[in-house]
């Protein structure tokens, strides 16, 4: 830490000045306590006693408790406490099951005052009664608390718990009587000093042992516990019955808990297991820790604040075998850290993000479209004036919502849900694809099943009007000089394209054909016919300046699920028109105007005699006649798929990927049609497209993906005696304890597959009933119905 | 012996005892036409098949059916109609084993283990949660990791039941001829198999960095931690197959025709003992001796003393670690002795080692239980169980990587940790508190960890010698067992009390295992 601040604390007279610093300890320690005086502070362990004075710049040792040759094992110390009264007044617990207690004020080395050994497991929690000089308490492994007199040899009284291990003991600060006991098994127990016999109270706080509790200093009825189940809860206990205040969720068990002073809502927690760092959370704010202090190495086994008044400083010992002094300036603050801006969007093209007021106010300044062009909906969190961190938390909420009807995705559901993708031949399910595509306006996908068509069918079923139509319309304009065309024009965006086109007469299909180019863009196709009645203004600056801040805020692009479909745009339209224009199947196009490729189509060029200029129905009569095999062209058609995918439209990829199956699949790379399989699927559920969700799942040859629908697949039963749901297993009713479904041929349970007549509802093992049945057409359970499996 | 399944035809081999190589019984290797193997397999899944020639299916027999061990009864220790009465009853133990078992049958260990109900509800759950449920592993590895588990032990009974669900959970039948034919990931396993099986105190954290390194082969900390405690646990359920004289399962030779892997290699010599008879008179007359009632009585006096006097007596912080250390030692001696005692043949240990088909599924086969404490040598440091308890530090690490295992152990070691009828043979209203921590606790004193609260004087008191050898026999050395180490002990206990010390045994092993273990662990993650 570079910068170490330094704080003085003025306490009633006493003052406190200090810093972050450390100091090794021979061995790792299992407790810490401070002295009444926050000067000094004694660390126990396992192979360590010792008091060390907390001087401005460093810890210094002042006294080893350890003496004599053999250490005992009344040594091995599991906790310590230091008396809030009596400066010269220690107890420690043993794991061997021995209280101690410590008086400095002897005159001899050794300081070691009496010895209690009435507990018989490891004792782990003592206390000191926080104003009765002489009442010293301690919960033991063996299930009992002991309050012992010093004044006296023996335990004055013994407190069953009446259940599992004492994990931790606390006198109330306020209540005298009173003192809380935690346990193995999850119980708190509130007692009456006075009254051994039975508790006052209990309550199950925690699930698993609760390691630990704290009375709040200040709040008479708030007691803090943290449990193995890694929550750490406030109970208000002034009430009737225990009630649940707050709850803090941590990372890890919770060994230890301790309220921060002077700050009612804070509190510091250590974990037992795998986190070393020591949390101070504000319970409001229980996702968060207000600070955190990382100096740990081991997990942290001891902490304490310095002060019972001053909530800056905080002493931590650990397994790591250091003792720490953290100040409270120097934690990290994780909230800091986190991310206050929030971005999502919606599955029409909503987009929604949340950020710092201040934040927004000044950005939109610089994004003026925010506000014009939508009216965001804006929503203020009301502020609390006791939060302390109100300025940060909060936040403005924009919404910016589509015009109705105008991002309407509707293209993308009816293509998924009309595609027949199996269960014909492929010259049909090619056709009817193609027929689906030119319904919907999608011309260009409509060519393509077609083209797919002609390379893996027969040619002369090819529907002609197909063919003239693409073949009328490449005939107008040929490629070069589309290109050249798109270069100059691309900066009055889309919407003047569209103009341009119509310009050229052959209105009705051309924009037709624009719209399904569109689509290939940005996976939107209406959102852009939009686009070409808004005036352009918008979208031009846009374009020209800010191309980031486009994909993300412009909600022209709201819609599309993966950005990274979005980004190429840019560069497609040009590449897109020409596609579009010029007869013949896009992937051949495609190569012609892209370089990387133009090998393998020189290639083509080579093996069919005919010249790279041709018109697509020579080109696909050649290819046919010459009955080259559809294995020639797979290549091609791969680098169609990728270029679908590309575009951003992976519906048509994985359609044809299913389609076509074997004669493709081993040309692209399992990982691509992984991606591939996943991004559609993905879509597909979030228009609630589950049918056919299952169906691409099902088709898949993906292994990764046909086990998508093996896992997480719940399907909920009921028991069929008492009608309730069966929660734990499918084959067992917890209420009636009894097997559900049992098989009607083996009389087992079923647990897998259940297969039932309909007619007689008996049923049982698919493979049994199967079998059955092919025997015997009467029902296996014998009741004469005349079962019948199809 | 036709192992590996190589002759298509039917081929005869001979299945010799690997103790006293007499020869068992003929086996036939048949072989099957493969769509009828699918088949059957299938049908295996689901549930018994009857007969393997015509498939017919089980109509009449609404009870599970009870598979019918080679001799008589589910164990060889104990009388069968100890285990069947308990079990005709039972109509829980039924519904649990439909509940939980993933054969589908009703198997020998259940069978014995459904003495103490309530245990076997916690084990059963535990043990479909860690073969069947959501977890890191597939499913075939957790059988192969079951396999090789039970293979340091040589418990065929374990090995073939879990060749069985290996197969039917869709494993590579290659991986049974031996574990060169398995990805090098899961021989990576195989050192820490060995250490936690026979010395876990030797597995440190530069073990576990090894497994988890990235590399090709590693392994995921939440892979690692469900292996762990897969093989711990099937560690110690060796030590209760052994201890309890668990009898090979009657059916065998189906799926012993399917996967042309023999089943039973048994020789009555391996568990029932050297020779039944002889044995038998020996018990009556060398033991006889001592009055075994008067036995009990001073066992129980014993108790009795050792609770008045833990208030009085006050025994020196010295004298507490002396005890430890002295029974610590003593347990060297247990066995050692009596190993030789119980094995005239003294070769026993190759001939096993070697003619043992098990040990392809392990490396280094001779690598065994070696006393904590060594004569002489003080160098390895005492485990202490305060610094590193099941409760506070194991349970919240294994959950941590392994969801809800935790709870699921949590649960099975506080049940058999607190199981009591209040019963001691005859007598009742007794409390065995003081009796099963002394086990308990004994255990974990071989394994070198000691606790800081007990008073290691109590286990001389209560644990006679013939129980310390039963006791070091059947954690340390399993396979070793005998029916004449069963009977010596506590002669007037009822079996399902023998049970019941077996039980704890087997979790005071899984426990110890899984502490080594997973300090380990919580090392290498510091």
């Amino acid at each position: 830490m570079e910068k170490m601040s330094r704080v003085t604390t003025a306490l009633g007279g006493s003052v406190l000045t200090g810093r972050t610093m450390h100091c090794h300890l021979d061995a790792p320690a299992n407790a810490i306590s401070v002295c009444r005086d926050a000067a000094q502070v004694v660390v126990a362990g396992r192979s360590i006693f010792k008091i060390y004075a907390i001087e401005e710049e460093q810890f210094v040792e002042k006294l080893n408790l350890r003496v004599g040759r053999k250490p005992s094992l009344n040594l091995s110390c599991a906790d310590v406490v230091w008396h809030q009264m009596d400066e010269n007044l220690l107890a420690t617990a043993a794991t061997n099951g021995v209280v101690v207690t410590w008086n400095l004020g002897r005159p001899s080395r050794n300081k070691q005052d009496q010895l209690f050994t009435e507990h018989k497991r490891t004792v782990n929690k003592v206390c000191f009664h926080p104003t009765e000089a002489h009442v010293l308490l301690s919960g033991s492994q063996d299930g009992f608390m002991k309050c012992f007199d010093l004044r006296r040899k023996d335990s004055v009284s013994t407190f069953s718990g009446q259940s599992e291990s004492v994990r931790d003991v606390q006198f109330s600060i306020r209540d005298y009587f009173t003192f809380a006991s935690t346990f193995e098994n999850g119980n708190v127990q509130l007692w009456d000093i006075r009254r051994p016999d039975r508790c006052e109270r209990m309550f199950t706080a925690h699930n698993g042992p609760v390691f630990c509790c704290d009375w709040h200093p200040e709040d008479r009825g708030w007691l803090a516990t943290g449990g193995r189940d890694k929550m750490v809860k406030v109970w208000d206990m002034a009430t009737h019955r225990a009630k649940e205040v707050h709850c803090v969720q941590t990372i890890a068990s919770v060994a230890r808990v301790k309220w921060r002073p002077e700050c009612r809502h804070h509190l510091a927690t250590c974990s037992m297991m795998v986190d070393h760092n020591v949390y101070v959370w504000d319970v409001r704010r229980p996702f968060v820790p207000a600070a955190m202090f990382e100096e740990h190495r081991d997990v942290t086994t001891g902490i304490a604040w310095r002060h019972p008044h001053d909530p800056s400083f905080l002493l931590s010992g650990s397994k790591d075998s250091t003792l720490y002094q953290h100040l409270f300036r120097d934690a990290s603050q994780p909230v800091e850290r986190a991310n206050p801006e929030g971005l999502c969007y919606g599955l029409f093209g909503d987009l929604a993000f949340a950020a710092k007021e201040s934040l927004v106010a000044t950005e939109s300044g610089r994004k003026p479209y925010a506000g014009d062009r939508r009216h965001p909906i804006f929503f203020k969190r009301k502020l609390d004036p006791a939060e302390p961190f109100a300025g940060l938390a909060s936040s403005a909420l924009n919404v910016f919502e589509i015009e109705p009807g105008s991002g309407s995705m509707s293209w993308f559901v009816d293509t998924a849900e009309r595609y027949a993708l199996a269960g014909r031949p492929l010259a049909e399910l090619c056709d009817h694809n193609a027929k689906v595509a030119r319904e919907l306006g999608r011309n260009q996908v409509a060519q393509t099943w077609t083209m797919l068509r002609i390379i893996y069918c027969s040619p002369g079923l090819v529907p002609t009007t197909n063919l003239n139509h693409s073949m009328g319309k490449g005939s107008s304009c040929g490629l070069p000089l589309m290109n050249s065309f798109n270069l100059k024009d691309m900066a009055p965006g889309l919407g003047s394209e569209t103009r341009l086109d119509r310009s050229k007469g052959d209105t009705r299909s051309d924009t037709v054909l624009l719209d399904s180019s569109a689509t290939l863009i940005t996976n939107e196709d209406n959102e852009e016919t939009e686009g070409s009645d808004v005036p352009t203004d918008y979208l031009l600056g846009d374009v020209e300046g800010e191309d980031d801040e486009l994909y993300l805020l412009d909600p022209e692009h709201a819609h599309s699920e993966e950005p990274e479909y979005v980004l190429p745009q840019e560069a497609f339209p040009l590449r897109h028109e020409i596609v579009d224009t010029p007869p013949g199947p896009e992937h051949l196009q495609d190569k012609a105007d892209s370089p990387h490729v133009s090998g393998s189509e020189a290639d083509a060029a080579s093996l069919v005699p005919v010249d790279s200029s041709f018109s697509l129905i020579s080109v696909s009569h050649a290819l046919c006649d010459s009955r080259l095999p559809p294995d020639f062209f797979s290549a091609l058609v791969c680098d169609m798929l990728r270029f679908y995918a590309e575009q951003g439209d992976v519906q048509m990829a994985v359609s044809v990927l299913i389609v076509l199956g074997e004669r493709v699949r081993k040309d692209i790379d399992e990982q691509t049609q992984e991606h591939w399989y996943t991004s559609y699927i993905d879509l597909l559920q979030r228009f609630c497209l589950w049918n056919v969700s299952n169906q691409v799942v099902k088709l898949s040859t993906s292994r990764a993906i046909s086990c998508l629908n093996q896992a997480s697949t719940t399907l909920h039963v009921n028991c069929s005696h008492c009608k309730r749901p069966m929660s734990s297993r499918g084959w067992v009713c917890d209420r009636c304890r009894r097997c559900a479904s049992m098989c009607a041929v083996c009389h087992h349970v079923v647990k897998g597959l259940f297969v039932w007549c309909q007619g007689c509802s008996h049923g049982g093992h698919l493979q049994h009933i199967m079998k059955w049945l092919e025997g015997s057409s009467h029902c296996p359970a014998g009741c004469g119905h005349l079962c019948e499996y199809s | 012996m036709n192992r590996g399944g190589s002759s298509p035809s039917a081929a005869a081999s001979y299945l010799l005892c690997t103790n006293c190589r007499k020869v068992l019984r003929k086996v036939w290797c048949h072989s099957f036409p493969s769509n009828f193997r699918s088949s059957s397999s299938l049908l295996l899944c689901n549930s018994q098949p009857t007969s393997t020639n015509n498939l017919q299916i089980f109509f009449k027999d609404k009870r599970i059916r009870v598979s019918q061990p080679l001799t008589r009864g589910p164990s060889a220790f104990i009388p069968e109609k100890e285990v069947v009465q308990a079990n005709t009853v039972d109509e829980r133990t039924n519904f649990l084993v439909e509940e939980y078992s993933t054969s589908g049958r009703l198997d020998n260990i259940t069978q014995v283990m459904s003495l103490h109900t309530q245990y076997l509800e916690s084990f059963l759950r535990s043990q479909f949660y860690m073969l069947r449920m959501d977890g890191p592993l597939p499913l075939p590895h957790r059988h192969y990791i079951a396999i090789m588990a039970a293979a340091r032990h040589q418990c065929s009974y374990l090995i073939n039941m879990h060749v069985d669900e290996f197969l039917k959970t869709g494993g590579i039948a290659e991986w049974l001829n031996g574990l060169q034919y398995v990805p090098q990931r899961l021989k990576n396993l195989n050192e820490i198999n060995k250490l936690l099986a026979h010395r876990p105190w030797l597995i440190t954290k530069e073990h576990i960095q090894k497994l988890v390194k990235t590399g090709e082969n590693n392994w995921s900390l939440p892979e690692l931690v469900h292996a762990v405690v897969l093989l711990a646990h099937y560690h110690a359920l060796a030590s209760f197959v052994f201890g309890s004289g668990i009898n090979p399962e009657r059916d065998p030779e189906i799926s012993n025709g399917f996967r042309l892997i023999p089943v039973n290699n048994f020789c009555v010599c391996d568990l029932a003992n050297d020779n039944n008879i002889e044995n038998a008179s020996l018990t009556g007359s060398n033991f006889g001796i001592v009055d075994s009632l008067s036995e009990l009585e001073a066992l129980m006096e014993r108790m009795k003393r050792l609770q008045e006097e833990r208030e009085d007596e006050e025994a020196s912080q010295e004298e507490m670690t002396t005890r430890f250390e002295k029974e610590k030692k003593e347990s060297l001696f247990v066995v050692s002795g009596d190993t030789f005692h119980s094995f005239p043949h003294s070769d026993f240990e190759d001939d096993m080692i070697i003619t043992s088909d098990v040990s392809r599924y392990i490396e280094d086969p001779g690598f065994g239980y070696e006393d904590f404490a060594r004569r002489g040598e003080e160098h390895l440091p005492t485990f202490r169980a305060q610094d590193y308890t099941w409760e506070n530090h194991g349970f919240s690490l294994v959950n941590r990587l392994y969801s809800d295992i935790g709870h699921l152990l949590d649960e099975k070691f506080r049940m058999v940790y607190n199981l009591t009828y209040n019963t001691m043979a005859t007598h009742e209203d007794v409390d065995t508190t003081m009796l099963r921590r002394a086990l308990f606790n004994y255990v974990h004193c071989m394994f070198g960890i000691r606790y800081d609260d007990y008073d290691y004087g109590e286990v001389n008191q209560l644990l006679e010698r013939s129980l310390k050898v039963y006791i070091k026999t059947v954690t340390c050395y399993p396979e070793r067992t005998t029916k004449r180490m069963y009977d010596s002990y506590w002669r007037q206990f009822k079996h399902s009390e023998k049970v019941h010390v077996n039980l704890l045994l087997m979790e005071a092993r899984m426990q110890a295992e899984l502490l080594y273990a997973l300090r380990a662990i919580t090392r290498h993650l510091t």
